[in-house]
């Protein structure tokens, strides 16, 4: 049975898939990932090799919610991740052991894996006070990155607080949360870090990143921000399914109206799609089907995963566009306007449009701060 | 969300109260599977010993138990082949600190093999049942549709873009698949584990003051509730008092917090609208100030919260489907044990465990009607699924509870024109975890491991049995000393 699973690629079955499905399987991450095709097969061969990867998990100022992402990811499963594809050595919520057991069996992973582990970081490190808003065994978690991160191979900071300091960084940022990146690099640790933003991300980005470094030996390519291009390449707005319903002009004003359950753009609400790098539009969440995303269920996009816009600028406070592109040739929902570009009039109605709730009172000062940032970050 | 519809006593539409309802029961029937099966069973369930026992056998002893159709000789084989190999890979991972071998462990086994095989099954159940959650609330975890007077959701069944009749029918696929593994699988199990070690039913009683939230409104105001929830003073459940609508006085006005014993500025018993959160950290202090949390009392006393406390008051109320429940675990713990268990056993570790699935089984029931009542309402041409707060000048107060999965829930908020001057969550663990209150009683976790026996103190599994019974949302330590005061070990309970 052992050699079944963990044999050659001649087998009839390959970490319990069939040979044909795995390859199968490997090839559409690759494909998920804008690899070529025969990268699939590469992806194949790393994750049937003798020994599983090891990775550790520490952490931080955390609400477990991209812990739980995982346990909703379907391709592949957590079971899978962790019994067949990965060896998790440490993760304080899914450990088995507690107190002295697990953290001798922390040591002793480190020890073991020394510069071959990967090291995932979810949660903020409080810095304040010599970091002792965040304790685990007695020793502040900011001291445990630095000891963990020193030995690593990689480090995967994963969700908001970890990449960007997320919402314990919110003002007035009690704790001095900070991102696992700025603490690494203020201590002098030179191991590489990837961002994985999201409020949780989405578990296929965090995944598709392990599952490539564990195949390739090397990240995937990243941005100016450590993120990977392949999901956080380009703004939610490129992507998203009520675009047309932007350069046309047609707006929802407020939830449940006749223009939201038509569907509508959701702009004038808020939404900060056009300002959010993410792939959420296209990979969608918990493999439900279509429209399974904030915006697809008729909610703005609030920018969870961009440092300066989620938790940070109010919900109903109108996006600052990072480029537009307004169409001048489509007709408008409201004719009988003055006749410049949509794109601009969906720009200044957000003035008037977006004054719902509390929240809303504060959302015109957002607009005076448009970014002249035109410069094409896509792909 | 609720404490600023209380602040403007703002109504929420049906449509969209029952569309918060399917999220919140989707969600704890995942919550409440995984605490089970992946965060407690391992206390009590031998991955080791599994790899020994005869998959026939086991197999046989499923089919006995329950009709689930998931029992069979070639699926619990499979289950077992796959934890030889993980095993025999030789990097145990997360499973290589856990407490295999511990003499507190007592099953056979076979069934340590079943819990094992239903370890592996639950995960993917659990997945199932978030898709309820994704579908309404955009993804999980954190949805993201819930607006101060309703949902994002707009209802239009002849849109594309919206809540249809695709999703609708998604939805109820979902529930049925679920319930079906709640109730044959989630239920049973709870229950053999909870006859098989039958003298822990005599362990971890702790505070016997139960306090929960009635939830799943039916109506626009919170007046009406599919789940009943109230105070039982004293573990009595004659002396149960209903917390009857969300501006119920008797919730509003006998809740209060410490902070004599925990790392903030001051020493004060406040309402939460009264309260600050100033940090002021001091290290472990035996004696003065030794956490970061805060000490609810409810009229002045600690109480326990939590699916128990749910289970008991809803029982106290003449729940039906609680009842229904609560009597089939009993029935079938008194069969499997062999000695008639009544009700009274639940006031334990092990019946915190037990109460957890009964929990989950009337979240089943509930889920049903929910879905029911949401599509009947859209057949009556009701499509209205937000209402728009104004914010007026001045200053308004509001608090919201909800019965989340480890407990009552409740935010409390002060409005000073328009903006948010204070916010206090008292949260499901805040009861459970406190430190000793203002009167230097103890809550619910410290009191219940007051008689926890510890076979082993440098591996003391009966502690974390305790601990982990309340599913804790928090990461605690837990510190055994000698008699003379040596530390042994420190347990780390997540």
């Amino acid at each position: 049975m052992k050699d079944l699973e963990y044999g050659s690629m001649n087998e009839e079955t390959v970490c319990g898939f069939s040979r044909r499905d795995f390859l199968k399987f490997c090839s559409t991450l690759a494909v998920g990932m804008g690899l070529p095709l025969s990268a699939g097969a590469k992806i194949a061969e790393a994750v049937t090799a003798q020994k599983r990867p090891p990775v550790l998990w520490l952490s931080a100022q955390e609400c477990t919610g991209c812990t739980e992402s995982l346990l909703r990811a379907n391709h592949p499963t957590l079971e899978k991740l962790i019994l067949e594809l990965i060896s998790l050595e440490y993760h304080e919520t899914l450990l088995v052991g507690s107190g002295k057991q697990a953290e001798e069996w922390r040591t002793k992973s480190m020890k073991e894996y020394k510069g071959k582990y990967i090291l995932v970081v979810d949660g903020s490190i409080p810095v304040k006070d010599n970091g002792i808003y965040c304790k685990i065994g007695g020793k502040t978690v900011m001291s445990l990155l630095v000891e963990m991160a020193t030995d690593a191979a990689a480090v995967v900071a994963i969700g908001s607080c970890s990449s960007w300091g997320g919402v314990p960084s919110a003002d007035p940022n009690p704790t001095g949360a900070s991102p696992a990146h700025e603490v690494l690099k203020n201590k002098g640790v030179k191991t590489p870090v990837v961002n994985i933003p999201g409020c949780p991300p989405n578990p296929y980005n965090f995944l598709s990143t392990v599952l490539y470094y564990v195949t390739f030996k090397k990240l995937p390519e990243l941005d100016d921000q450590a993120r990977p291009k392949f999901a956080y390449g380009r703004l939610i707005h490129e992507n998203c399914e009520r675009r047309p319903h932007f350069d046309a002009g047609r707006f929802a004003l407020q939830f449940g109206d006749e223009e939201h359950r038509k569907g509508y753009c959701l702009y004038k609400l808020g939404c900060k799609g056009p300002e959010t790098f993410a792939n959420c539009p296209v990979q969608l969440f918990n493999d439900v089907g279509s429209g399974a995303w904030p915006v697809g269920t008729g909610h703005p996009c609030f920018g969870c995963t961009e440092k300066g816009v989620g938790f940070t600028v109010p919900l109903h406070t109108p996006a600052r566009p990072k480029y537009l592109t307004p169409p001048s040739l489509f007709t408008e929902v409201y004719p009988g306007k003055e006749g410049i570009s949509p794109g601009v009039k969906a720009l200044a109605a957000g003035f008037a449009g977006a004054a719902i709730g509390a929240a809303g009172a504060a959302a015109v000062t957002g607009l005076g701060k448009k970014d002249d940032d035109t410069k094409d970050k896509g792909e | 969300m609720r404490s600023v519809e209380n602040a403007l006593q703002l109504e929420v539409p049906l449509n969209a109260q029952l569309i918060r309802n399917l999220m919140m029961g989707a969600h704890a029937t995942h919550d409440h599977i995984v605490h089970f099966y992946h965060l407690a069973a391992l206390d009590w369930v031998d991955i080791v010993s599994a790899l020994k026992a005869d998959a026939r056998a086991t197999a046989n002893l499923g089919q006995k138990l329950s009709p689930w159709t998931g029992n069979s000789y070639d699926a619990v084989k499979a289950s077992q082949d796959r934890l030889k190999t993980f095993v025999g890979s030789g990097q145990l991972g997360i499973y290589g600190s856990g407490y295999w071998g511990h003499p507190a462990m007592k099953l056979s086994p076979e069934v340590n093999m079943l819990a094992a095989h239903h370890y592996l099954q639950a995960l993917e159940y659990q997945r199932e049942i978030n898709k309820v959650v994704a579908i309404l609330g955009s993804k999980t975890p954190h949805i993201q549709n819930v607006a101060v007077g309703g949902v994002a959701n707009p209802i239009n069944l002849d849109s594309q873009s919206t809540l249809n009749m695709e999703r609708l029918y998604y939805i109820k696929t979902l529930i049925d698949k679920v319930g079906d593994f709640v109730e044959n699988v989630l239920l049973v199990d709870t229950a053999a584990v909870a006859a098989f070690y039958a003298d822990w039913t005599q362990v971890g009683k702790g505070i016997t003051n139960y306090l929960s939230a009635p939830d799943m409104p039916m109506d626009t105001k919170g007046t009406t509730f599919a789940l009943p929830g109230g105070y039982i003073p004293d573990g009595d459940v004659t002396k149960f008092q209903p917390i009857k609508s969300y501006n119920d006085a008797f919730f509003k006005d006998n809740v209060k917090e410490s902070i004599k014993h925990s790392w903030y500025d001051g020493d004060w018993d406040r309402h939460p609208w009264e309260e600050d959160t100033v940090p002021k950290y001091t290290d472990f202090q035996d004696d003065k100030k030794y956490s970061w949390v805060k000490s609810p009392t409810f009229k002045g006393k600690p109480a326990q919260v939590g699916p128990l406390a749910n289970v008991l008051c809803m029982f106290a109320a003449g729940h039906e489907p609680t009842k229904k429940y609560a009597t089939r675990m009993l029935d079938t713990i008194s069969t499997l044990a062999g000695a008639k268990v009544g009700i009274g056993a639940l006031h334990s570790t092990i019946g915190r465990i037990g109460a957890r699935s009964i929990r989950c089984a009337v979240l089943y029931d509930t889920l049903k009607s929910q879905w029911a009542a949401l599509i009947e309402n859209i057949a009556k041409g009701d499509v209205k699924t937000f209402n728009p707060p104004t914010f007026p000048s001045g200053v308004q107060r509001g608090y919201g509870f909800h019965e989340a999965p480890r407990g009552i829930l409740s935010h409390w908020i002060v409005i000073e024109n328009g903006k948010i001057k204070n916010y206090q969550a008292v949260v499901p663990s805040t009861w459970n975890a406190g430190p000793r209150n203002s009167q230097d009683a103890p809550g619910p976790y410290e009191a219940s491991l007051v008689g926890n026996p510890v076979k082993d103190p440098e591996r003391p599994l009966e502690v974390l049995r305790t601990v982990h019974s309340f599913d804790p949302c928090l990461a605690c330590a837990i510190h055994v000393f000698d008699r003379n005061r040596n530390e042994i070990v420190k347990v780390k309970a997540v």
